[in-house]
């Protein structure tokens, strides 16, 4: 094996404190672009999570619906345009709206995000049911809510009963895991008692689910959709997935910040890592002379010094991975978790792998300098 | 038959430029054969180092040509100097030089493996040229762990290992008490002994006369004598090193 990888290795550990400064610095940019990634992903996922679980082949929509939350109401008509087009089988209502939830006992108000569907439809339902069922929906008052936001609510439990704008409400079943990213819980009901709580007059809503018939030509009953539905729009679930993350990852900054904080770290990652490797560099010019006296190529010097920034990755990573695995299990439960994923795992280290080759640039433009006449010097 | 392993003619190197400018070698002719040991002596600022660096193919002549090994070195960019060096060229220098984060043997190799190749060959060769210099029980230890005159001969192992046709020290002694200095000149006056190679030696050192084939001075630049001597060290010569 040749000496590079050993002489860089031995650089490395040969002045730990610096190689702590090093690899602290990584770690700190590595776990800083983790959270902003992380939690950019955690956020990509749950703005489309309603869309996700929603059992639509189309959805017509309100024309320039920026997002799921947000959108004006369509007439009703649509609903019957709809229905007879040849291969739409339903299209199912959705009404969505912000309204106040007013804690049970006159305590204060919350705001919430209301979503009602009607009760025996698979149109979009509170999935992942812990407590009650979705029959209990259609129970007068009936609302089902994440047991996640229980106290927030102001309720301990099921069959409890509270306000949404100044209209009762009992909560009659629970989910695990319907997180909102915004601060405001999701609240899930009937078509009926979502219209009476956001003011929705008869037959208008937000959204027609469109489901289409066994065998039907997509692109065809598409097609006829637009032609008849002037003042609407046809999206596709994945269209209007995309809409969504564009308007809440982009349309509202809160995607380029994250992606801007990433960014920063990756650039402060950079500066200490440079910083160090550059000093180690100045450290060991002598050495490097040397080497360049005895004959070596600038390929062969260039190889020590990029060994050793990549080490100082390796290193770096390491801890830094560990670090994020720890933050993804400590915000599992939290309204927006650090997902990591394989892939995100793998473009981190790919990124460390680079960011600490890009850190040796410095140190590099140091050495091709190097005058083997250096050795002479005292 | 003697081999020329350096050939230098009318050597010129200005240094500097404008008010600084200086001449630091005035058309020196210098020849180096296998099997001698030339020393270059003169006092400081008379241009023993440039003329070494020149030899040694770190620095380029401003006139002149140099050989080694019949290949001029006119016109070689940094990369092809440094090949030349490799491949030819050993070094020992006043201050060793020596890695420490690497052991004896590995400083060693590192001569070869610069070069590339075998690894496994340079290892054998690296442990026969610690033998050489009746270091081989050290092979593993650090510079740090070494002795000033062990230093100075793992420096030299580090200049033979790759069979290298001249051999070129800046003041090897200069550093070393007298003991040290006088086995590290034995060993180089051994090596001076095979004909595939050159030593040269620049020096203050008078002690070291002794092991000389041949003693050049140089002063201003200039080479002002170049005096053969009566050959290879006696244990008459050691003796007078040691006093």
């Amino acid at each position: 094996m040749t000496l590079i990888l050993t002489l860089a290795s031995r650089n490395l550990f040969h002045d730990r404190v610096r190689l702590i400064a090093t690899a602290v610095g990584i770690v700190f940019s590595i776990v800083l672009v983790t959270v902003q990634l992380g939690v950019f992903l955690s956020f990509e996922r749950m703005v489309t999570t309603m869309i996700d679980h929603a059992h639509a082949d189309f959805w017509i929509v309100p024309s320039e619906t920026k997002s799921f939350e947000d959108s004006s109401l369509l007439s009703g008509r649509e609903r019957l345009q709809a229905l007879s087009v040849n291969g739409v089988k339903a299209a199912v209502p959705a009404v969505v709206g912000y309204a106040s939830w007013r804690k049970p006992n006159g305590g204060a108000s919350t705001p919430v995000l209301v979503v009602g569907t009607p009760e025996n439809s698979a149109g979009l339902q509170p999935w992942n049911l812990v407590e009650g069922n979705l029959r209990d929906l259609s129970l007068p008052e009936g609302v089902a809510v994440d047991r996640s936001y229980f106290d927030e609510l102001g309720i301990t439990k099921i069959g409890e009963h509270a306000e949404i704008d100044n209209q009762k409400a009992r909560v009659v079943a629970a989910s695990s895991g319907i997180r909102s990213f915004t601060t405001m819980p999701n609240v899930f009901t009937s078509l009926e008692r979502a219209r009476a709580y956001l003011g929705v007059p008869p037959n208008e809503a937000n959204y027609f689910m469109v489901r289409l018939a066994p065998n039907a030509d997509a692109a065809a009953v598409r097609g006829e959709l637009v032609a008849h539905l002037s003042d609407a729009e046809v999206l596709t679930s994945e269209e209007f997935r995309h809409r969504t993350r564009q308007f809440w990852l982009f349309d509202t900054g809160a995607g380029a910040a994250l992606l801007g904080s990433a960014i920063l770290g990756v650039i402060v990652g950079t500066i200490i890592v440079a910083q160090t490797l550059y000093s180690s560099t100045k450290d060991h010019l002598k050495e490097f002379a040397t080497l360049r006296a005895i004959g070596s190529s600038q390929i062969y010097i260039l190889k020590v010094i990029l060994s050793q920034a990549l080490l100082s990755a390796v290193i770096g990573f390491s801890v830094a991975a560990c670090i994020d695995l720890m933050l993804v299990r400590a915000t599992a439960d939290a309204a927006l978790p650090i997902v990591m994923t394989p892939e995100l795992t793998l473009g981190l280290f790919v990124l460390t792998l680079a960011m600490c080759a890009i850190a040796a640039v410095s140190a590099i433009r140091v050495v091709t300098r190097i005058d083997p006449v250096a050795v002479f010097a005292q | 038959m003697t081999t020329t392993m350096i050939e230098a003619t009318n050597i010129v190197k200005v240094l500097g430029e404008g008010p600084a400018r200086v001449e630091a070698l005035k058309s020196i002719n210098l020849s180096l054969v296998g099997g001698e040991l030339t020393l270059l002596m003169g006092p400081s600022g008379s241009g023993k180092t440039t003329l070494l660096s020149v030899l040694g193919c770190m620095l380029s002549p401003t006139g002149g040509t140099v050989e080694i090994r019949g290949r001029s070195t006119t016109g070689l960019d940094a990369e092809e100097l440094a090949a030349l060096r490799r491949d030819n060229v050993g070094f020992v220098f006043q201050s060793y030089h020596l890695f420490p984060t690497l052991t004896a043997a590995e400083n060693v190799r590192l001569a070869l493996d610069v070069r590339g190749g075998c690894s496994r060959m340079a290892r054998i060769k690296a442990e026969k040229a610690l033998a050489t210099v009746g270091l081989s029980h050290k092979a593993r230890a650090f510079p740090r762990e070494l002795s000033g005159g062990e230093q100075q001969r793992v420096a030299v192992a580090r200049a033979i290992v790759g069979d290298a046709s001249v051999i070129l020290a800046d003041e090897p002694t200069a550093a070393l008490d007298s003991e040290n200095g006088h086995a590290v000149m034995m060993m180089l006056a051994e090596i001076a002994k095979d004909p595939t190679r050159a030593l040269f030696i620049v020096t203050h050192d008078p002690r070291i006369m002794p092991f000389a084939d041949r003693i050049l001075r140089i002063e201003d630049g200039r080479i002002v004598s170049d005096q053969r001597g009566g050959g290879r060290t006696s244990p008459l010569r050691a003796l007078k090193y040691a006093s």
